[in-house]
C-alpha cells in the first residue's frame, strides 16, 4: 500500500491510493476465461464425443474431414480459429485481457510502473484491426450452427425436441446475439455514416444501428453468457455422446 | 525602470477582459476585423460562468411558434423589465438574436431539433411564444464551447487564470490594464488601444447564490475606478428556484426550464399558489413575481420542510424528464438524494443576475470613458428592472459582437498612448499590500460577513431602515477589508486573491445599496416594502453611480422619449 | 450529527516538495468534498490552493483524486466515503502540480489546437435532424474536467503526451467527425498525431467521466473503426477508391 505523502512514491508497479478492492474485478475473468480456454483446448485435442444424433457440438461445426482424409488433427482446430480469433480481437475481450493478463493497466488509477508500451500500434497488436474479418468468418460459422440446430429437431426423420435441442437453440441464439452486438457490426450497419438523413437507405440504417447499439450496450454481458453457453453445450453433448448421461426427449 | 523591463508586458489592439459568452463573442468579432486580440480571464478557458447557463437562449426564430417575431420579443423584454430597459438595446437584441444563434450553428453548435430539422425552442417565463433555443439543460456549455473553438480556430491569445486589478489610463482614455497571474503571483501589464469589459455578474456578494466565485463584480469596479458610470445597480435578480436542501448545495440553480417543461409549484398544503399571484401565467410568470411569491409563502408559514416551495415535474414521463433535464436529474439525485422523476424538488429564491452594470451606448457598447467598452452581464440597461430567462445568453451574443466590432474599429483610429509608470506602481502596491499586513484579518471571514449583510439587508424585500443599516455595515466591512492580510507564497494563494476580489465586491455592493435606498418605489426585481407601488415618475429616470474624487455619487438621469414606432409595438399588446 | 467531524488528508506542496496534511472538518448534511476544502480555507488555511467555479458539476474545474479515485470534488459526497479513515485529497496525478490541489493542465489546451475546427459543407442547408445530432450531443456534454486524461494509463503511466491526444480529444474529434454537416477528414490526424492506436480500450476514461459519456464505446471504438476503414481494411479501401465519399 503506497499511502505515500509525496507524489513521487506512487509510480511503482501496483501502487495506488485507492482503498477499494479494485483487483477483484480481474479475478472472474481470469478464472472463467482461463477455465474456458483450458476446456476448449482439451476438447479440441480429445477429438471424440462431439456428435450424437441429432446433436453436433458447436466446437466441431461445420464438421470438416472427420475421417482424416487430408487433415491429420482434430477437425475442431479447423473451426476454432474463427470464433477464437473473433473473441481474441473482440473489443471487450481485449479490454479484459489487457487488464488481467498484460496489466496495462491492472486497474484504473493503479500504477503499472515504467514498462514499455506501444498500445495497438505495432505488430502483433496492430492486427487487432482485422476484427471485422473475423466477424465475417463467424457469420458463416453461425449459419452452420443454425443449420445444426434445425437438424437437432430431426430425430430419424421425425420432428422432435430433446433437452439437447433446447440447449443448442439457446446457445445459437446467445452466440448470434453476441455477434449482433459487435462493435464492428455497429460501425458497418450505420455507425460509419455522419448523417443518417442525407444517405440513401439512411433511415433503415439508422434503425439497424439503433438496434445494434441497444445490444452493444451490453456487449460484455453477451460475451460472457455466450462463452459459457457454448462451453456448456459442448459439455452436454460430450456427456451424452460418451454415455455419461442420457438425453431426455421432450416431444 | 521602464514597465517593459520590470513587468511582463503584452500588447494588443483590443484587450478583452472576460472569457464568458460576451467576451468570447467580442473577441471573435474583433478578430474578424483583423485586430490583434487578447482575452484575459480569471479561470481556465471554457470555465466562465456562462458554462453554467442551463435553460436556453431567447431568439424570435419562430421555429416552433410561427407567430413569433422580433416585435413580440421586444415587447416581452420591455414588459418583463417594467419598461425601464434601454429600448434601443432591447430592440437591437430582439432583432439580431436570431442571426447570432444561426451563427453559432454555423460554427458547430448542436441545438436540440424540431421534427422538421430546425432549432427546437421551448417556453420560458415571460415569453409569449416558445422562444428558447436550447440543448437539454446545458445550453451555456454548448455556447461557450462553440465560441471557444471558434476563437481558438481564428487564433486569439488567451491569458488564463490572470486577474486584472486595474485599468490604466492616458488622460481620459484607457490604454491598458494591470493584473497578476494566479498561478505564480507574477505581475503583468497589458497595453491596448481599446478594452472590452465582459466580466459578468456580482452574485458572490450574497450568501444564497447561483453564481460562481468569479462573479465578484470586478469589471464594474474596474470601470467605476476608471471613471465610468454604473447604471441601475439596484436591480438584482433573485431566481425563484435554487436548491434549498441540503445546506451544502443551497443556492445552486434549478433551471427555469423545469417550469418551461411543465413543472408545477406547490406549498406545503399542496396548493398551487401561483394561481393566487399570477393566475394567467402561473409558473411561467416573470422571475421577480415567482421569487416574491415563493418568499411570501415561506414567510407566511406555508413553506416546505426546509423553507422553500415544492417544484414537481414527476407527472411527465420519466424518460422525457431525463432527456430534457438531464443535469437537473443528476444534480438532485447525486446532491440531494431526490429522484425528480418520482417526487418534487424543494426550491427557493437564489441570487442570480444583476440587471445593472456599466452604462454603455446601445449601438457600440462604449462606456462613458473613451476606449472602454462593456458587454454581457457587466453592462447595464438592456434588461431594465427584471431580466427574462434566456435573454442573457442572447444579450451576450448580440452586444458582445457589437462591442467587439466597435472596439476593433476604434482601435484602428486610436492615437498613440503611453503607459504611466506611476499608475502601475500604485496598482502593484495595492495588490501586494495584504502580504505586508501580517496578523490582519482572514479575508474569508470578511467575505462571509459581507454575504450575510447583503443577504439579510439588501435581499428580495428591502426597506429604508435595512438599507441604511447595510450602508453602515458596508463601511465597517470596507475598513476591515483594508486590513485583511495574506500569508504564504504568491503562488496560487487563494486567500490573497480573495483580498483583491473583496475590493470589487464591496464597491458593487455599496453601489447596489445606495441605488436601492434612493429608488423609493417597487419595480421588477427591486421591491421596497415601504414603497410597494410602481411609480410612473420613477419609470422616467435611471440611477447612476459614479466616482467623484474618492466618493461614490449617485445621480438621477431622465430617460428620453421612446420613438413612436417602438411605442406602437408596446401599445399593440394592450 | 451536529458535532461529527471528518479528517481530510490533503496534499500541500508543489512539484518538488510536499506532504499530506491532516485537517479536522465539521460535517454538515449533504456536504461534498469541495465544501470541506472550502471550510479548511475559511477556518484553517486560507492559502490552500484549489480550482473550482460552479460547485454544481458543470464547469469541470475541481478535479482531484479522492481516496485515490479521480473525482469532481463538488460532486463527491462526504457521506459516500468511509468515515473511519482520513479522506485523502490529492491533485490529479498526470499533470504537474502547481500548488496543493492545482495542476498545470495547459498541455490539454495545446492538444486541442491540433484538431481542425468544424468546417461546414459548402452550400449546407442547415437542416439537421435529432437522430443525426444525438451522437454529437453526447460528446458535447464534455465539461473538460480532464479526469479521463488523468486516469488514462497512456498518459498517466507512460507519459505519451507527445504522441497521444487522450480520451477528451477523441471525444471532441468524434463530435466533429460525426457532425452531419462537417466536411473535414480528421482520421489521418487521429491515427498519427493523436495516436489513437495507443489506446487499448481498457475503459478507465469511461469509468471516471462525470458526464457519463460512453467515451470508449461511443467515441473511441467508432473512431478506431473509421481508422480501419481508411488504413487497414483492404475491402473498404478499394470501395473508397472507386466511390470516393464526402
Ligand atoms: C446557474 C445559472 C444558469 C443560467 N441560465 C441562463 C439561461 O438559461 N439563459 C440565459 O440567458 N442566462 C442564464 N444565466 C445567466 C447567464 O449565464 C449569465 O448572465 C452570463 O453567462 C454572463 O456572461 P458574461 O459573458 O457576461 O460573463 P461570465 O460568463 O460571467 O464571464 C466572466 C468572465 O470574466 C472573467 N473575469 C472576471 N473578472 C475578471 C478579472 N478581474 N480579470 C480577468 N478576468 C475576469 C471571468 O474569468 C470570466 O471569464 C444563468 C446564470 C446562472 C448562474
Ligand atoms: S480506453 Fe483508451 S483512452 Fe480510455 S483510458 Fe483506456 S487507454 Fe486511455
Ligand atoms: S470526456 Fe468526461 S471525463 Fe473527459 S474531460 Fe470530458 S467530461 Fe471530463
Ligand atoms: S467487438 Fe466484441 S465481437 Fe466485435
Ligand atoms: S466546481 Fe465546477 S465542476 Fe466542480
Amino acid at each position: 500500500m503506497a499511502d505515500s505523502s509525496t507524489l513521487k512514491g506512487l509510480t511503482r508497479f501496483g501502487s495506488t491510493q485507492r482503498r477499494d478492492a479494485w483487483w477483484i474485478e480481474n479475478l472472474p475473468f481470469i478464472i472463467v476465461f482461463g477455465g474456458f480456454l483450458a476446456y476448449a483446448t482439451w476438447r479440441a485435442i480429445e477429438n471424440n464425443y462431439f456428435w450424437v444424433a441429432p446433436y453436433l457440438s458447436p466446437f466441431y461445426s461445420p464438421l470438416i474431414d472427420p475421417h482424416h482424409h487430408w487433415w491429420p488433427f482434430s477437425p475442431a482446430f479447423l473451426i476454432l480459429g474463427g470464433p477464437g480469433g473473433f473473441r481474441i480481437t473482440c473489443y471487450y475481450y481485449r479490454k479484459a485481457y489487457y487488464r488481467a493478463a498484460f496489466a496495462h493497466p491492472l486497474g484504473c488509477a493503479v500504477s503499472e510502473g515504467h514498462r514499455g508500451y506501444s498500445g495497438e500500434r505495432k505488430f502483433p497488436l496492430i492486427l487487432q484491426n482485422v476484427h471485422r474479418y473475423f466477424f465475417y468468418v463467424v457469420t458463416i460459422i453461425l449459419a452452420f450452427l443454425w443449420y445444426d440446430t434445425v437438424v437437432a429437431f430431426n430425430f430419424n426423420g421425425h420432428f422432435g425436441i430433446g433437452v439437447g435441442t433446447i440447449v443448442m437453440l439457446v446457445d445459437v441464439i446467445l452466440l448470434t446475439t453476441y455477434s449482433l452486438s459487435c462493435h464492428s457490426l455497429r460501425h458497418l450497419v450505420g455507425g460509419k455514416l455522419d448523417c443518417f438523413s442525407c444517405t440513401t437507405f439512411g433511415k433503415p440504417r439508422h434503425a439497424a444501428w439503433r438496434g445494434v447499439t441497444i445490444l452493444n450496450e451490453h456487449h460484455m454481458f453477451w460475451a460472457w453468457v455466450s462463452m459459457i453457453s457454448v462451453g456448456l453445450t459442448d459439455l452436454y453433448i460430450r456427456l451424452v455422446a460418451s454415455g455419461a448421461i442420457r438425453d431426455i426427449r421432450l416431444l | 525602470m521602464s514597465p517593459a523591463t520590470k513587468y511582463e508586458t503584452h500588447e494588443h489592439d483590443v484587450l478583452i477582459i472576460g472569457a464568458g459568452g460576451a467576451g468570447l463573442r467580442a473577441a471573435i468579432e474583433a478578430l474578424a476585423q483583423g485586430a490583434r486580440v487578447g482575452v484575459v480571464c480569471k479561470s481556465l478557458l471554457g470555465k466562465a460562468h456562462t458554462v453554467m447557463a442551463e435553460g436556453g437562449l431567447a431568439a424570435a426564430m419562430a421555429n416552433v411558434d410561427k407567430a413569433d417575431n422580433w416585435r413580440t420579443h421586444f415587447r416581452d423584454t420591455m414588459s418583463g423589465g417594467k419598461y425601464l430597459n434601454n429600448w434601443r438595446m432591447a430592440q437591437l437584441h430582439a432583432q439580431e438574436a436570431p442571426d447570432r444563434v444561426r451563427e453559432l450553428e454555423q460554427w458547430g453548435a448542436l441545438f436540440d431539433r424540431t421534427d422538421t430539422g430546425d432549432i427546437l425552442q421551448r417556453a420560458f417565463g415571460g415569453h409569449t411564444f416558445k422562444r428558447l433555443c436550447h440543448v437539454g439543460d446545458r445550453t451555456g456549455l454548448e455556447m461557450i464551447r462553440t465560441l471557444q473553438d471558434r476563437g481558438v480556430d481564428l487564433g486569439f491569445d488567451v491569458y488564463m487564470e490572470c486577474t486584472i486589478t486595474r485599468l490604466l489610463k492616458d488622460g481620459d482614455r484607457v490604454c491598458g490594464a494591470f493584473g497578476y497571474w494566479r498561478n505564480s503571483g507574477n505581475l503583468v501589464v497589458f497595453k491596448a488601444k481599446s478594452i472590452v469589459i465582459a466580466t459578468g455578474g456580482i452574485g458572490k456578494s450574497w450568501k444564497i447564490t447561483s453564481n460562481s466565485w468569479e462573479c465578484t463584480g470586478d469589471g464594474m469596479a474596474l470601470a467605476y475606478e476608471a471613471g465610468a458610470e454604473l447604471l441601475d445597480m439596484e436591480f438584482v435578480q433573485f431566481h425563484p428556484t435554487g436548491m434549498v436542501w441540503p445546506p451544502g448545495v443551497r443556492g445552486i440553480l434549478v433551471t427555469e426550464a423545469v417550469r418551461g417543461e411543465g413543472g408545477i409549484l406547490r406549498n406545503k398544503n399542496g396548493e398551487r399558489f401561483m394561481e393566487k399571484y399570477d393566475p394567467k401565467r402561473l409558473e411561467l410568470s416573470t422571475r421577480d413575481i415567482v421569487a416574491r411569491s415563493i418568499y411570501t409563502e415561506v414567510r407566511e408559514g406555508r413553506g416546505s420542510e426546509h423553507g422553500g416551495a415544492y417544484l414537481n415535474i414527476s407527472h411527465k414521463p420519466a424518460e422525457y424528464v431525463k432527456r430534457k433535464l438531464p443535469s437537473m436529474y443528476h444534480q438532485f439525485k447525486e446532491l440531494a438524494d431526490v429522484d425528480i422523476t418520482k417526487g418534487p424538488m424543494e426550491v427557493g429564491p437564489t441570487c442570480h443576475y444583476v440587471m445593472g452594470g456599466i452604462r454603455v451606448d446601445a449601438e457600440t457598447g462604449q462606456s462613458t470613458v473613451p476606449g472602454l467598452f462593456a458587454a454581457g452581464e457587466a453592462a447595464g440597461g438592456m434588461h431594465g428592472a427584471n431580466r427574462l430567462g434566456g435573454n442573457s445568453l442572447s444579450d451576450l451574443l448580440v452586444f458582445g459582437r457589437r462591442a467587439g466590432l466597435a472596439a476593433a474599429q476604434q482601435a484602428g483610429k486610436c492615437p498613440a498612448t503611453a503607459i504611466d509608470n506611476a499608475q502601475i506602481e500604485a496598482a502593484e502596491r495595492d495588490l501586494l499590500a495584504p502580504f505586508t499586513r501580517a496578523g490582519g484579518e482572514n479575508p474569508y471571514k470578511i467575505h462571509e460577513n459581507l454575504q450575510d449583510v447583503m443577504q439579510s439587508l439588501v435581499g428580495i424585500f428591502r426597506n429604508d431602515e435595512d438599507l441604511r443599516k447595510a450602508i453602515v455595515e458596508l463601511e465597517k466591512l470596507k475598513a476591515r477589508a483594508a486590513n485583511a492580510s495574506a500569508s504564504g507564497s504568491h503562488v496560487y494563494n487563494t486567500g490573497w486573491h480573495l483580498t483583491r476580489d473583496l475590493q470589487s465586491m464591496l464597491t458593487v455592493s455599496e453601489a447596489c445599496a445606495h441605488a436601492a435606498l434612493a429608488r423609493t418605489e417597487s419595480r421588477g426585481a427591486h421591491s421596497r416594502i415601504d414603497f410597494p407601488k410602481t411609480e410612473d415618475a420613477w419609470g422616467k429616470k435611471n440611477l447612476i453611480i459614479a466616482k467623484k474624487g474618492s466618493a461614490m455619487t449617485l445621480t438621477e438621469v431622465p430617460r428620453g422619449a421612446m420613438p413612436a414606432e417602438l411605442q406602437e409595438i408596446l401599445a399593440e399588446s394592450k | 450529527m451536529a458535532d461529527a467531524t471528518a479528517t481530510l488528508r490533503v496534499f500541500r506542496g508543489d512539484a518538488e516538495t510536499g506532504k499530506a496534511v491532516d485537517y479536522e472538518v465539521p460535517l454538515t448534511p449533504g456536504m461534498v468534498v469541495l465544501d470541506a476544502i472550502h471550510s479548511i480555507q475559511a477556518n484553517q488555511s486560507p492559502d490552500l490552493a484549489v480550482r473550482w467555479n460552479c460547485k454544481a458539476a458543470k464547469c469541470g474545474s475541481c478535479s482531484a483524486e479522492v481516496n485515490g479515485r479521480p473525482k469532481l470534488m463538488c460532486k463527491t459526497r462526504m457521506d459516500s466515503l468511509p468515515p473511519d479513515q482520513p479522506i485523502t485529497v490529492f491533485p490529479i496525478k498526470t499533470f504537474p502540480v502547481i500548488k496543493d490541489l492545482v495542476t498545470d493542465v495547459s498541455w490539454n489546451y495545446e492538444v486541442n489546437k491540433k484538431i481542425p475546427a468544424f468546417k461546414p459543407k459548402p452550400n449546407a442547408e442547415w437542416k439537421m435532424y435529432q437522430r443525426d445530432v444525438d451522437r454529437g450531443q453526447e460528446f458535447r456534454k464534455c465539461i473538460e474536467c480532464f479526469l479521463c486524461q488523468n486516469v488514462c494509463h497512456v498518459l498517466r503511466d507512460h507519459d505519451k503526451k507527445q504522441d497521444f491526444g487522450g480520451p477528451r480529444f477523441f471525444v471532441r474529434t468524434a463530435a466533429l467527425e460525426m457532425h452531419p454537416l462537417d466536411s473535414r477528414n480528421r482520421i489521418p490526424l487521429l491515427r498519427e498525431q493523436l495516436g489513437i492506436g495507443y489506446c487499448n480500450i481498457t475503459k478507465c476514461c469511461t469509468e471516471v467521466c462525470p458526464e457519463d459519456i460512453h467515451i470508449t464505446d461511443n467515441a473511441i471504438i467508432p473512431l478506431k473503426e473509421r481508422v480501419v476503414d481508411q488504413f487497414y481494411d483492404p475491402l473498404t479501401m478499394i470501395v473508397r477508391k472507386i466511390f470516393p465519399a464526402k
